[in-house]
């Protein structure tokens, strides 16, 4: 009985997730993160370079209306100085609110939004895409791994085989890691379209890595302050059961016998 | 209160009986903390406190979210993520508001079939039972109200499916779903009284919760050997009974403490676990996603929902008597509602006069088949509805209908019960033995 609904139990959450494994066969390679694993941090370096793709490559056609440019200088993320983002915000060009009229970004608005070329929003696609639900549906592999947006942006950015078709008037682009496996986005990174600040080489790879990386920081910027508060939630609970546990032996250590095999 | 007799609160001081005489709101307190408890409960008995304590997880965390969040449909979503961003803790309060109704559900589950094996549902307790069933229902539409706030793809399209059940039904069906959406499909307006009714219900639950309470104080608490307490003096009572505080309070609080350790490891670490992806994508009216699944605790009669479909010879049936006003859908909604209808109807279609599951060599074997089945449409509700998830569906389905309608009321008959303790006290003293001062 206590070990049936035990099992029981554990299986409804699992099952839950086993869900949105459905329809994607797509096989996306799995990347060890640095931010991945209850312990896992952001490389700051990295979002820094993922940064520089994102601005120069991906934000030609792409969004990213709900990220504040401020958060590009604050704790667990890119860390850019305050002067560093001012200058980078002044560069974007946002509808003032009150006057509609364009004028340079400060660091209290947000990224521009870009619906040309019908490119999706950025802002929390890393988390849009979630592709791990292992081992057998359960998803409890997300634990160690990550939710496993970041590895699918890699993935879609390093998949593609250089095939093309045509419909409607549509170019397509063969992809693996794309659902249908026909993408409408050109593969959009050649090695060296970047000059990395930090004398990084910047392969294919190398870029993809860090614009996923970035992009995992863009739609959980809170992460590094979530894992340490849920270390330290977890810490003290666990304190607190102990003792708990303790006082309750005590307590009815009046009451019960001595527990016989039977 | 009638019950188990036990020791009362007597005000002692002045100003205690100048209270008493107002307002005897001490000896509520007092014989609520104190009442006499079986001193047998087993670790299945925490679950209650758990929910109690989800309840005002939810309400608390619900209360601040909704300082900052906005029910509008073109700034839904971007209020969300503001709270995510820019409120303090907000992230953490998000987080901790999603994955404690996962908790919710998950505690209800395990205090629904604790309730099934042992017999809590049997007379005197089928008030308390039928309470239950009821705040689990507002529990069901409480947070699938609360799923649609956030404004994402399963948001929008899973509003659309279950709203539309109602639309299901025969005739004055559109009339309703038009109501209840407030027009033609899911829009702000829908949204507006969402998130006014997800605030609401919390609040009907809680009164709720205090009458199921109030019910099983009467009765006294189920527990696992089936056998009442014995209450025909205060001093019987006593050698089956401990009181509540401190013995149940420690216990469950440390249960409680142990389940939060996981809760919010759960939260710190892959608070996006039991979400899905598509609902960070915001809501769009022109792009149905490929797979609309509800929230994981729905998924077992959402696969029953869908487990009858026009092919099924009782819809066939059903559809030829009623001159086709039962459609496959129609059915498919009845049986989805009937199936917590007919749970809810337990205490009266259990013929057996044992309560406790331990003792019923037959039930057993049948109850841990319907807890493979709830698991199995689980699964099957996640599923795509094409075989074989669809067959397999619908034996679940038959299953879960067979165990209330034919197995439950069956066995009473012809099941031979094994021998029970004669009383609490004994039952206790097989599991601890004696004590020594005895």
């Amino acid at each position: 009985m206590l070990k049936k609904i035990a099992i029981t139990a554990a299986s409804v959450l699992a099952l839950s997730t086993g869900a949105h494994a459905a329809g994607a066969e797509q096989h996306i390679e799995d990347f060890a993160f640095s931010f991945e694993g209850p312990f896992g941090t952001y490389d700051e370096h990295q979002l820094q370079r993922g940064l520089q793709v994102f601005t120069e490559v991906c934000s030609a056609c792409h969004g990213m209306k709900q990220v504040r440019i401020g958060e590009l200088s604050e704790e667990g993320g890119p860390s850019l100085p305050e002067d560093q983002v001012r200058a980078y915000a002044a560069n974007l060009s946002v509808v003032d609110k009150e006057t509609g009229e364009d004028r340079p970004a400060t660091p209290a608005d947000k990224f521009p939004a870009n619906t040309g070329a019908g490119a999706p929003d950025l802002s929390v696609i890393a988390k849009a895409r979630a592709a791990f639900h292992g081992p057998y549906g359960l998803g409890i592999n997300q634990f160690f791994k990550g939710i496993g947006g970041p590895e699918y942006i890699h993935a879609l950015l390093t998949g593609y085989t250089g095939e093309e078709k045509e419909e409607a008037g549509t170019t397509f682009y063969e992809n693996h890691a794309f659902s249908t496996g026909w993408i409408a986005m050109p593969a959009p990174l050649s090695d060296d379209l970047v000059t990395y600040q930090d004398g990084t080489p910047a392969t294919v790879e190398q870029m993809s890595e860090d614009v996923a990386a970035f992009l995992m920081w863009a739609a959980e910027p809170k992460m590094m302050a979530r894992k340490q508060a849920g270390f330290v939630a977890v810490l003290f609970l666990g304190l607190l059961t102990v003792l708990l546990y303790l006082t309750n032996k005590r307590l009815w250590a009046g009451v019960k016998g001595r527990k016989t095999t039977a | 209160m009638a019950g188990i007799p036990h020791d009362h609160y007597e005000p002692k001081s002045g100003i205690e009986q100048w209270l008493h005489r107002r307002l005897p709101v001490v000896s509520l307190i007092y014989d609520t903390l104190m009442i006499p408890t079986p001193k047998n409960l087993n670790w299945w008995w925490i679950w209650g406190i758990v929910l109690a304590f989800c309840l005002v997880l939810q309400i608390a965390t619900g209360i601040v979210l909704a300082m900052h969040y906005t029910p509008h449909v073109d700034l839904a979503f971007a209020s969300v993520e503001h709270i995510m961003r820019d409120v303090n803790g907000g992230h953490m309060l998000r987080y901790l508001h999603a994955n404690g109704a996962s908790l919710f559900f998950f505690a209800v589950y395990i205090h629904i079939f604790r309730g099934l094996f042992y017999g809590s549902y049997k007379a005197p307790r089928e008030v308390t039972w039928i309470v239950g069933m009821i705040i689990y229902l507002l529990m069901m539409g409480t947070a699938f109200m609360g799923y649609v706030l956030p404004w994402g793809q399963m948001s929008f399209w899973g509003a659309t499916v279950i709203t539309g059940l109602f639309g299901a039904i025969p005739g004055i069906g559109e009339p309703i779903q038009t109501w209840l959406l407030g027009g033609p499909a899911v829009d702000n307006p829908t949204l507006n009284r969402f998130f006014s009714l997800h605030y609401l219900l919390p609040f009907v639950i809680a009164a709720l919760v205090a009458v199921h309470i109030w019910a099983f104080h009467t009765t006294g608490n189920n527990n696992p050997a089936g056998v009442e307490v014995r209450r025909a003096s205060k001093a019987e009572a006593e050698k089956d009974t401990l009181p509540f505080w401190p013995y149940f309070v420690i216990k469950d609080l440390f249960a409680l403490a142990l389940v939060l350790m996981v809760f919010f490891a759960v939260v710190g670490f892959m608070p996006n676990y039991l979400g899905h992806p598509d609902n960070y994508i915001e809501a769009n009216p022109l792009a149905t996603p490929a797979h609309i699944v509800p929230e994981w605790y729905f998924l077992p009669f959402y696969a029953i929902l869908r487990a009858f479909t026009a092919d099924v010879w009782v819809v066939q049936i059903a559809n030829f008597v009623t001159f086709g006003i039962v459609d496959a859908k129609f059915f498919g909604v009845l049986a989805m509602f009937g199936a917590i209808a007919v749970m809810a109807l337990a205490p009266w279609l259990d013929t057996s006069s044992v309560r406790s599951g331990k003792y019923r060599p037959m039930f057993r074997w049948w109850f841990y088949l319907l807890i493979i089945d709830f698991v199995v449409l689980m699964w099957c509700g996640a599923m795509p509805a094409e075989p074989p998830y669809s067959t397999i569906s619908l034996i679940g389905a038959a299953y879960w209908f067979a165990y209330f309608l034919v197995v439950l009321p069956i066995l009473g008959i012809i099941e031979k019960p094994l021998a029970q303790p004669a009383t609490i006290e004994e039952d206790f003293k097989a599991h601890y033995g004696a004590h020594p001062a005895e």
